[in-house]
């Protein structure tokens, strides 16, 4: 961790983004399963994780919502310098970064429109611990069945069952990473 | 990573950062919404529409230097779509190339699925060029996308209807639409609907369409539904005959004209696996005697 806005972005951009977001991809296309990441060191509380896909999908185009907790000054110059992202509140979004709890309302977030299920927040959300346990999995992408130890499953439920309406989420924790589009099924054991 | 090193005056694989993060988030809200087409801000490549330019922006939005690329077009490697865009990539991204299905990480196709099975680690990016199925039914925009929103698919039944109608079958041979997930309608690219079934696989499946402006996608393990009706099931077709250079009689075939007196061979599409079969000592009925 480091607290300089100058320093801790891709050093060889291209291709190190293209394997950032191989692994995005691959979580996105199989919900559940864990990827490493590396290449980015932002100011804390901000994990490797979430530094590389901030580094790999936002851009001056991509307006960022800061959850409290998150939104301090050292990360908020580090995405001015290293990202360029527009800060937002949370319905204006198309990125949320933040602890699952800060996120909250979890309902406050767009989730698209009919003709446009795509225009959806992608959530960013910082875990303790991220690990292939806990909440049961299924659904496309997912042959039989997977494990994440998400937060909760109710929220994840409600979200499942707007479909295709929804927003799509991103787990991290220090280089790792997962996701969990609004496709999947979740399933408290 | 890779002993290969790509040409310095183009960016890794040709497209410029920016560019390639709005692709790469297009890709992720396609994969989230399995068979929806996200629009997304096509660029301007240095090859016509028509040649893959939906394709080729999606490849190289995907491309790591640790990957290896194969190429096909109508199955085949060795067509000039194949070769350009193949080359292309190896000048741009430096990655290596192959022309065998299992040592493929990125497979771009032009209307085909390969023959030997995908997998999981691979990913199969596909040339699109109409990438809506309701188009030549309802040629607005605004409507066709209503029509998604709603669910409103009545109209593609009716076309299927009639041709059975007038045929007395689904006379639909390539571009059969599929229903992904049991909600979007979907235009699987002109790929033979022999190859429907393959829609459903362990491979990541993307679908670009570059003039059209499209991404969509297909995860892995999702349902893909060929449209049909219970007393006229879909049918995966081909050629009724065995491959005349490998003797293969469960691949899908090519006709090709061999003189102008009505002379004829059949042949596999997938050239990557005629090849692997016949070096395996498999024959067909044109097989020159000595090539063993």
């Amino acid at each position: 961790m480091r607290d300089d806005a100058l320093s801790g972005g891709f050093t060889d951009a291209p291709v190190e983004a293209a394997r950032a977001f191989r692994a995005a991809l691959e979580a996105m296309a199989c919900p559940g399963s864990l990827h490493e990441v590396a290449g980015a060191e932002a100011p804390a509380p901000l994990s490797t994780a979430a530094a590389v896909l901030l580094l790999t999908l936002c851009d001056g185009e991509t307006p960022l919502y800061l959850a409290p907790g998150h939104d301090t000054q050292g990360v908020r110059d580090w995405i001015a310098f290293q990202v360029g992202a527009p800060m937002v509140g949370p319905s204006e979004a198309m990125f949320a970064l933040g602890r699952w709890d800060a996120l909250a309302p979890h309902d406050a977030y767009a989730i698209g429109t009919a003709e446009y299920p795509d225009r959806s927040v992608t959530l960013i959300v910082e875990m303790e611990e991220l690990r292939a346990e806990g909440v049961r999995l299924t659904g496309p992408g997912i042959e039989t069945e997977a494990h994440l130890s998400l937060p909760e499953t109710a929220a994840f439920q409600r979200n499942a069952g707007r479909f295709p309406l929804g927003w799509d989420c991103y787990f991290t924790c220090e280089g790792r990473l997962a996701a969990l589009p609004r496709t999947t099924r979740t399933e408290a054991l | 990573m890779t002993a290969m090193q790509h040409d310095p005056a183009y960016n890794f694989a040709y497209l410029d950062e920016q560019t390639k993060r709005m692709i790469r988030r297009a890709l992720l809200k396609a994969l989230a919404i399995p068979g929806y087409q996200v629009p997304f801000a096509s660029r301007e490549m240095p090859m016509p529409y028509g040649w893959g330019t939906g394709g080729v922006q999606v490849t190289a939005a995907c491309l790591t230097p640790g990957d290896r690329l194969k190429v096909i077009d109508q199955g085949a490697d060795d067509t000039t779509n194949a070769v350009s865009i193949r080359k292309f990539f190896e000048r741009t991204a430096g990655v290596e190339t192959t022309e065998h299905t299992a040592e493929a990480s990125v497979i771009q196709t032009r209307h085909r699925i390969p023959e030997a099975p995908l997998g999981e680690g691979q990913i199969l990016v596909y040339q699109v060029p109409i990438p809506e199925p309701l188009r030549f039914l309802e040629p607005r925009e605004t409507e066709s996308r209503k029509m998604h929103a709603l669910e409103e698919y009545g109209l593609m039944y009716v076309k299927l209807y009639e041709d059975i109608a007038h045929n007395g079958a689904i006379s639909t041979a390539y571009a059969y639409p599929v229903k992904v997930e049991g909600r979007y309608v979907m235009d699987p690219s002109p790929i033979p609907k022999f190859d429907n079934p393959k829609l459903e696989s362990g491979a990541i499946q993307l679908f670009g369409a570059g003039r059209e402006q499209r991404i969509y996608a297909i995860p892995p393990y999702t349902q893909v539904v060929s449209l049909d009706f219970e007393d006229h099931p879909f049918e995966p077709s081909k050629a009724d005959h065995d491959c005349d250079l490998c003797g293969c009689g469960t691949s899908y075939l090519d006709e090709v004209i061999t003189d102008d007196a009505g002379g004829r061979m059949f042949v596999c599409s997938d050239t990557d696996f005629c090849a692997a079969r016949q070096a395996e000592g498999h024959r067909g009925r044109l097989s020159a005697e000595d090539a063993a």
